[in-house]
C-alpha cells in the first residue's frame, strides 16, 4: 500500500501519540476511582480528610488527562495535515510527471477530484481516527477491565447494553447507507438536469419548453425530497436511542447494584464508579462502529488516490541524453505508426515526412484523420508506437524533455491562460524576457491593439482560464507566449480557427517575418490558412494520402480537392490558381 | 456575447466542510444583511407556524422530562444510602450484642444507647446519633427494594416518554425542514424560466446552481437541527440551573461561578479557531485553484517546461494550507479538553463541598450525584448556544443567495391582449431599433432592416463583434430599448412569447442536447410528435443514416456530456429537431469548423433543405453561404454598420470589402 509509506515517516509521532492517549485515558478512567473513595470513605464513612485529599488528587488527575489530551491534540493534528500534506504534494508531483497518456487515462477533472476532495476525505478521517477514535478501544478494553473487577457480577449488563447498541447501529445503517448513496446520486441528478436547463436556456425558451422542463425538474426535487426526509428521520433516531440506551442501563445497573449492596458484596460508591465505566465502554463502542462508516469512505478515496501514486509516467528522461549539434529545428518523421492505450486501431501509421526549418509545413483532414495527435508527438507529449521522431538529426527520445521543449513553441487549438497579468502569461515559459520582447511579441501576434485598450495594459489582471478575454484574444495572447519564447519550432495546433479571416490574415503576414529561420508546423481546419504553406500534408485516417503544396494537390489528391471543394466557391478556388499561374508565368 | 463563460469542472464548495471540524466552526461565510436574510427566512417557514408550535411544545416537555430524570436518580441513590446506613448501623450495634441475643419488638435506639457506655456514645458523630435513636433495633433493617423498584419503574417511563416525545418532534421537524427546502428549491427552479436571459448571460452557471444545491442544503440542514437545538439549549440551561437550586444553593454557586470561565474560554477558542478555519479555507480554495489550473494546462506546462515553477507554487501553498490546517485543527481541538478540566474541577469542588454538605447531614449522597451529573450536561447546551451563533450565520448567508435569485426581476410581463399569428408569412422588419446590453452602452444604433418572406439573411461580422445580438432580439431574448421589431406586421411585444418563438426554429452552433434517447432529443421540439414525423424529419436532416449504425439506434441515450455522438452528428441531430418543428422562420449558426469535411457536406445539404421556404437568417461564416444571401448584415461592434447583396456591398467599398478582401490578401 503505497499510502502507508506516507504515513511511516510519522511513526515515531504516532507512538507518541499512542503513549499520550493512553495517558489520557488512564486520566479519564481514574476519576470514577477517587469519587468512589470520596463517597465510601469520605462521605458514608464520615471523614473529612478522605473527602480534601482525594479531591485534590482528583485535580490533578483532571489536570494531567486535559495536558494528555491537550498534546495528543497537537500531535493528531500535526500528523494528520502533515501527512495529508506529503500525499498532496506526492499526488501533485505525479501528475506533473505524467505525459498526456497518463493524464487523459484519468481525465482532467477526476485528477483535480483526487487530488482535493479526496485528499481533504482521507485527512478528515485520519485526524478524526487520532482524535477521537484512537482513545476508544483503549478504553473499552481497560474500562471493561476495571468494571469487571469492580462487580463481576454485573458485567453482563454493560455487555446487554453494547450488544443491543450495535444491534440497533447495524439495523439503521443497514437502512440508511444505501439511502445514503441515493442522496447523493439523486443531488447529482438534481445538479445535472439543473444545469441543462441552465445551458440550454435559449433552446428551452425557443421551443417553449419551460412547462416541460418545470416538470422534469419538479420529479427530480420531488425523488430528493423524499429520500432526504426518509434520511433525516432515521439519523433522528440515532441520538435518543443512545441516550436512552445509557439511561437504561444506569436503571439496570442501579436495580442489580442494590441486591449486591444490600448484602455488602458492592459500595455504594463502586455501584456509581461502575456506572461510569460502563457508560464510558458504551460510548467507546460507539465510536469504534462509526469508524467502520467513515473507513468503507474514505477507503473508495485513498484507492482513487493510489491508483494515480503507483501508475508511473511513460515518458521520463533518457539515461545519457543527446544534444543535437544543430539548431536549426528540422523536424523529421521516420515510419512513425501510433495508437492511443487501449484502442485496438492505430491513430497514426507509417508516418514519414521532413519539415524543414524555413519553411512551413500544414497537416489537413477530417476530424480523426490524426493531425493533432501527430504534432502532439513532436514535443513527446506521446511517444510513438515504432518509428521515430527526429530533431535536427537525433531522435528525441534521447534528447532531455526540458532541452527538447524549449526548442519549440506549442499554441493549442484551445487557448489556455494562467492567473496572473497580460504579462506573466506572455512571458510564461521565457522569465527572462524584456518587457521589449513581450511587447514585440505582442505585436506580432496582433495582441498590442487590445492590451493598450485596457487601462492598465500589459499590467491587466487575468483571471483563471482568462474569464476575462474573448476566445480570439486569449488566443492572441497564447500565439504571442510562443513567439516571445524564439524556440527552434512552431506549432500551431488548429490555433487559427478562434481568429476571424481578417486578423488570421495580419497575423500570418506579421508571422513570416520571424519564422524565416524556424520550422512552423500548423494544424488547420480552413483550406485557405494553409494556401500558402511551403508544404501540405493530407492526412486520412491516420495515413499521409498526399504531400504537396495547394496547386500540386488539386490536381493528385482526392482527399484535399473534396476538402478544398466544400471550403471555397469555385470561383475562389479559381482566383487562387490563377494568381498562382500568373505569378509562374512572371517567374 | 460569443464568449461564454468558462465554468470550473468542479463546484469546490460542494463538498467543504461544513462547520469545521465536528461542527464546531462555520466556515465563516458571512451575510451581508443577517437580520434582513433571517426575517424572510422565518416568514418563509411562518407557514409552518402551527407545526412548529407542537414541535416545540414536545421539545420542552421531552427536555423537561430529561432534566427531572438526574434528581429522581439521586432520590433512589439517597434512599439506597439511607436504608444501606441503618445496615450497617444495625449490624455494628447487634455486633456488640453476645451472639444469639434477641430484641424484644419495639427496641428502639435510643434505649440501646441508653445501656451503652457513654464514652462510646460519645464518639459516634451527631447526625448518625439521631438515626440510631429512632431505628427499630427488633429486626434487622434491608433497602426497600419495592419503593426502589417503583421509583424505577417511573423513571423508565419517563426516559420512555422523553424519548417518544423527542422523536414525535423530529419527526415534524424533518418534515418542516424537508418541505421548505422542497419548496425553496422549487421556487429557485421555476424563476430560472422567469428570469430574463441578461441574468444568465452576466452570471456564471456554477453560481445559480451552487444556489439550488449547497445554499439550500445548508438551510435545511439548519431548519433540521439547529432550530430545535436552539430551543432544548435554552430549556435545558434553564432547568438544569431550577434543579440544582432545588438541589443546592451552595453546589449552585459553585456551579455558576465556573460558567462565566468557560463561556470565556469557549468565546476566545471559537473565536480563534474561526479566524484560523478562515484561513484555511482561503489556502484551500488557493490550493484548489492551482491544481485546477495547472492540470487543465498540462499541455501548455509541459511545452514550456513549467512543471518545476508549477511545484514550486504548490509548495509555496501547500506550507501554508499545512499550517493553518494544523494550528485550526489545533485551536478547535482544545475546546474538549479545556472544557473538560474545567467541568473536572467543578465536579471535584461539587464533591468536596457536597461531601462537607453531606457530613453535616444537610445534603444526602444522591444529591451530590445528581448535582454531578447536571454539572455534566450543563456544558453541552453552553458549547451548542455558541455553535448556533455560527451555523446561524451561515445560514443567514446562504438564505441571502437564496432570497437574492428569488427576488430577481422576472421577464416584461406579456401583453394583456396578446396578437396571435398562428403561421407567420416571414415578413420581419427592424424598425429604427435601438439596443444595449447595458444602459449606458447602446449596440445597437437606430438599425432599420426589412426582409420579405422567404429572403435569407446573412449575419456576417469578425469574432466576437456580438452577432448573437440579433437573435437575441428576434426571438424576444431581450427587449429592443426603443423601435419595433415586426413579424408579418405585428409588434413582437403585442405577441405572447410562445407564439413569437412557435414562428422560429432555431439551429445554434452550441448544440445543446439533454440527458436522453436520440429520439426525445429530435422530437423535443414537438409535443406529441409521431414516429413517422420524427423519423421524416430525421431523414430530411441526414440524422437517419447515422442513428442506424449507432447501437439502439433511436433509442440510444445520449450521455451526460452527450459525446457519445460527434459534434457533427450533434449539429445534425439540432437540425432534425428543427426541421421536426417547421417554423416559418429560421435562425441559423453556421458550424465554423469543429467536424470534418463529409459531416460538413451533410451538415450543409441539412441546412439548405431547411432553408428551403422558409425566411431564415444564417450567421454565416462561409463566403459561398454569404454570397448567395439575399440580403447581408455586417455586424461590428453590435451594431449592424452595413447592408445589402454582396455586390452592392463590394462596391461600397466598406468594412465589408475590407473583411472580404483580407481572406486573399497575402
Amino acid at each position: 500500500m503505497k499510502i502507508l509509506n506516507y504515513l511511516k515517516r510519522y511513526s515515531l509521532l504516532i507512538v507518541i501519540l499512542i503513549v499520550f492517549t493512553v495517558g489520557q485515558v488512564a486520566a479519564t478512567l481514574a476519576l470514577p476511582d477517587y469519587t468512589a473513595r470520596i463517597i465510601n470513605d469520605g462521605i458514608i464513612g464520615n471523614d473529612q480528610n478522605v473527602i480534601v485529599s482525594n479531591g485534590v488528587l482528583m485535580l490533578v488527575v483532571a489536570f494531567a488527562g486535559g495536558i494528555c489530551t491537550v498534546i495528543a491534540g497537537y500531535l493528531a493534528a500535526r500528523i494528520g495535515t502533515g501527512f495529508s500534506r506529503d500525499l498532496r504534494e506526492g499526488l501533485f508531483t505525479k501528475v506533473e510527471s505524467f505525459s498526456l497518456a497518463e493524464l487523459n487515462s484519468f481525465s482532467t477533472s477526476s485528477l483535480i477530484t483526487r487530488s482535493t476532495n479526496d485528499i481533504q476525505q482521507v485527512q478528515m478521517v485520519i485526524v478524526m481516527i487520532m482524535r477521537m477514535v484512537l482513545s476508544a478501544p483503549i478504553t473499552a478494553v481497560w474500562a471493561v477491565y476495571k468494571a469487571y473487577s469492580v462487580a463481576p457480577d454485573m458485567s453482563w449488563l454493560m455487555a446487554l447494553a453494547v450488544g443491543v447498541l450495535l444491534t440497533i447501529f447495524v439495523v439503521v445503517f443497514s437502512f440508511a447507507l444505501p439511502k445514503f448513496k441515493l442522496v447523493q446520486e439523486l443531488t447529482d441528478k438534481l445538479n445535472r438536469v439543473a444545469r441543462e436547463n441552465l445551458t440550454g436556456i435559449r433552446v428551452i425558451r425557443a421551443f417553449n419548453k419551460q412547462l416541460h422542463e418545470a416538470k422534469r425538474l419538479n420529479v427530480v426535487n420531488l425523488d430528493l425530497t423524499r429520500t432526504n426526509l426518509f434520511i433525516a428521520r432515521i439519523v433522528a433516531l440515532m441520538q435518543p436511542v443512545m441516550f436512552l440506551i445509557l439511561n437504561m442501563l444506569s436503571v439496570g445497573v442501579i436495580w442489580v447494584g442494590v441486591h449486591l449492596i444490600s448484602d455488602y458484596t458492592l459500595g455504594i460508591g463502586e455501584m456509581l464508579a461502575f456506572m461510569q465505566y460502563a457508560i464510558q465502554v458504551v460510548i467507546a463502542f460507539l465510536l469504534i462502529s462509526i469508524v467502520f462508516i467513515m473507513v468503507p469512505r474514505a477507503w473508495v478515496s485513498i484507492r482513487r488516490i493510489t491508483e494515480v501514486l503507483s501508475l508511473d509516467a511513460l515518458i521520463t528522461n533518457p539515461n545519457k541524453p543527446v544534444k543535437p549539434e544543430e539548431k536549426s529545428g528540422t523536424v523529421e518523421f521516420k515510419d512513425v505508426t501510433f495508437g492511443y492505450n487501449n484502442a485496438d486501431t492505430p491513430v497514426l501509421e507509417n508516418i514519414s515526412f521532413t519539415a524543414k526549418s524555413g519553411q512551413t509545413t500544414a497537416f489537413i483532414g477530417s476530424t480523426g484523420s490524426g493531425k493533432s495527435t501527430l504534432i502532439n508527438l513532436v514535443p513527446r507529449f506521446y511517444d510513438t508506437l515504432f518509428g521515430e521522431v527526429l530533431i535536427d538529426g537525433v531522435n528525441i527520445r534521447e534528447m532531455e524533455l526540458h532541452d527538447l521543449r524549449a526548442r519549440i513553441g506549442y499554441i493549442p487549438q484551445k487557448a489556455v491562460l494562467f492567473s496572473g497579468t497580460i504579462m506573466s502569461n506572455i512571458a510564461y515559459g521565457t522569465d527572462d524576457a524584456s518587457q521589449e520582447q513581450i511587447e514585440k511579441a505582442a505585436e506580432i501576434a496582433q495582441a498590442a491593439n487590445f492590451i493598450n485598450s485596457f487601462p492598465e495594459k500589459y499590467e491587466t489582471q487575468v483571471s483563471q482560464s482568462g474569464t476575462n478575454l474573448s476566445g480570439g484574444q486569449k488566443q492572441r495572447l497564447s500565439i504571442a507566449r510562443a513567439i516571445v519564447k524564439d524556440p527552434e519550432i512552431l506549432i500551431f495546433d488548429d490555433t487559427f480557427s478562434a481568429l476571424d479571416f481578417k486578423t488570421e490574415s495580419k497575423l500570418r503576414h506579421a508571422l513570416t517575418e520571424i519564422t524565416k529561420d524556424k520550422t512552423v508546423l500548423v494544424v488547420a481546419q480552413r483550406v485557405n490558412t494553409i494556401l500558402h504553406a511551403d508544404q501540405i500534408i493530407v492526412l486520412n485516417q491516420g495515413r499521409i494520402v498526399g504531400i504537396g503544396t495547394h496547386q500540386e494537390l488539386m490536381k493528385v489528391c482526392e482527399v484535399y480537392r473534396e476538402i478544398a471543394r466544400s471550403q471555397l466557391s469555385e470561383e475562389e478556388l479559381k482566383k487562387y490558381n490563377g494568381e498562382e499561374e500568373d505569378g509562374r508565368q512572371e517567374g | 456575447m460569443d464568449d461564454k463563460k468558462d465554468e470550473k469542472p468542479l463546484e469546490m464548495r460542494r463538498h467543504g466542510p461544513r462547520g469545521g471540524f465536528m461542527g464546531m466552526v462555520g466556515d465563516g461565510q458571512k451575510a451581508a444583511d443577517f437580520k434582513g436574510s433571517m426575517t424572510k427566512l422565518l416568514r418563509y417557514i411562518g407557514r409552518f407556524k402551527r407545526s412548529i408550535v407542537v414541535v416545540i411544545f414536545f421539545a420542552v416537555l421531552s427536555t423537561s422530562f430529561s432534566i427531572v430524570s438526574p434528581k429522581i436518580l439521586g432520590n433512589v441513590t439517597n434512599q439506597i444510602v439511607d436504608d444501606f446506613i441503618k445496615i450497617v448501623v444495625y449490624d455494628k450495634v447487634t455486633s456488640g450484642l453476645p451472639s444469639g441475643t434477641t430484641l424484644p419488638e419495639g427496641t428502639k435506639g435510643s434505649d440501646i444507647l441508653a445501656n451503652t457506655d457513654s464514652a462510646i456514645v460519645d464518639k459516634i458523630p451527631a447526625d448518625q446519633l439521631e438515626t440510631i435513636k429512632s431505628m427499630d433495633f427488633s429486626t434487622r433493617p434491608t433497602i426497600d427494594f419495592d419503593k426502589i423498584g417503583q421509583i424505577l419503574l417511573f423513571l423508565v417511563g419517563l426516559y420512555l416518554l422523553s424519548v417518544a416525545f423527542n422523536y414525535t418532534q423530529s419527526w415534524i421537524m424533518t418534515k418542516i425542514a424537508q418541505e421548505v427546502s422542497y419548496k425553496l428549491r422549487e421556487e429557485v427552479l421555476q424563476k430560472i424560466n422567469k428570469l430574463p436571459l441578461k441574468y444568465f448571460d452576466s452570471h456564471a452557471i456554477g453560481d445559480v446552481l451552487s444556489r439550488i444545491t449547497n445554499d439550500i442544503d445548508t438551510i435545511g440542514q439548519t431548519l433540521n437541527q439547529s432550530l430545535t437545538q436552539v430551543v432544548t439549549s435554552i430549556i435545558t440551561i434553564i432547568g438544569i440551573l431550577i434543579m440544582m437550586l432545588t438541589i443546592s444553593w451552595q453546589l449552585t454557586i459553585i456551579a455558576v461561578l465556573v460558567l462565566p470561565v468557560s463561556f470565556g474560554i469557549i468565546g476566545f477558542i471559537v473565536k480563534s479557531s474561526q479566524r484560523l478555519f478562515k484561513q484555511q479555507a482561503d489556502d484551500l480554495g488557493e490550493i484548489n485553484g492551482h491544481i485546477e489550473e495547472i492540470y487543465g494546462a498540462h499541455n501548455i506546462v509541459s511545452a514550456y517546461n513549467g512543471e518545476a515553477a508549477a511545484i514550486n507554487e504548490f509548495n509555496r501553498i501547500n506550507a501554508n494550507l499545512y499550517d493553518s490546517g494544523w494550528r485550526s485543527q489545533f485551536f478547535s481541538g482544545l475546546m474538549m479538553p479545556i472544557m473538560n478540566i474545567i467541568n473536572n474541577i467543578g465536579y471535584v469542588l461539587v464533591a468536596t463541598v457536597g461531601g462537607w454538605l453531606a457530613f453535616q447531614g444537610r445534603i444526602g449522597i444522591g444529591d451530590i450525584q445528581a448535582f454531578i451529573q447536571y454539572l455534566q450536561q450543563f456544558s453541552q447546551p453552553v458549547m451548542q448556544a455558541a455553535n448556533t451563533t455560527n451555523v446561524l450565520q451561515s445560514t443567514a448567508a446562504a438564505a441571502e443567495r437564496v432570497f437574492e435569485f428569488l427576488e430577481e426581476p422576472d421577464e416584461v410581463a406579456e401583453a394583456t391582449a396578446p396578437k396571435v399569428i398562428e403561421a407567420a408569412k416571414g415578413h420581419v422588419e427592424l424598425d429604427h431599433v435601438v439596443f444595449g446590453y447595458d444602459e449606458d452602452k447602446v449596440v445597437i444604433k437606430d438599425v432599420s432592416v426589412e426582409v420579405q418572406p422567404g429572403q435569407k439573411v446573412a449575419i456576417v461580422g469578425p469574432t466576437g463583434s456580438g452577432k448573437t445580438t440579433i437573435v437575441n432580439l428576434l426571438m424576444r431574448f431581450y427587449d429592443v430599448d426603443s423601435g419595433t421589431i415586426r413579424i408579418d406586421g405585428v409588434d413582437v411585444r403585442e405577441m405572447t412569447r410562445a407564439n413569437l418563438r412557435s414562428q422560429f426554429g432555431m439551429v445554434l452552433q452550441d448544440t445543446w442536447l439533454f440527458n436522453g434517447t436520440i429520439r426525445d432529443n429530435v422530437a423535443y421540439s414537438k409535443e406529441g410528435a409521431t414516429e413517422d414525423e420524427i423519423v421524416n424529419a430525421s431523414r430530411l436532416a441526414q440524422v437517419d443514416h447515422f442513428v442506424h449504425s449507432l447501437p439502439n439506434g433511436y433509442d440510444m441515450e445520449l450521455n451526460e456530456s452527450s459525446d457519445n455522438v460527434s459534434q457533427g452528428e450533434k449539429q445534425l441531430l439540432t437540425i432534425a429537431r428543427a426541421m421536426l418543428a417547421d417554423a416559418p422562420i429560421l435562425i441559423l449558426d453556421e458550424a465554423t469548423s469543429s467536424v470534418d469535411t463529409r459531416t460538413e457536406v451533410l451538415i450543409q445539404a441539412a441546412m439548405n433543405k431547411l432553408m428551403e421556404g422558409r425566411t431564415s437568417f444564417i450567421i454565416a461564416h462561409r463566403l459561398s453561404t454569404i454570397k448567395n444571401a439575399d440580403l447581408i448584415l455586417v455586424i461590428r461592434d453590435g451594431n449592424i454598420i452595413e447592408q445589402g447583396t454582396h455586390e452592392e456591398l463590394l462596391s461600397q467599398n466598406g468594412f465589408y470589402a475590407e473583411l472580404y478582401n483580407s481572406q486573399f490578401a497575402e
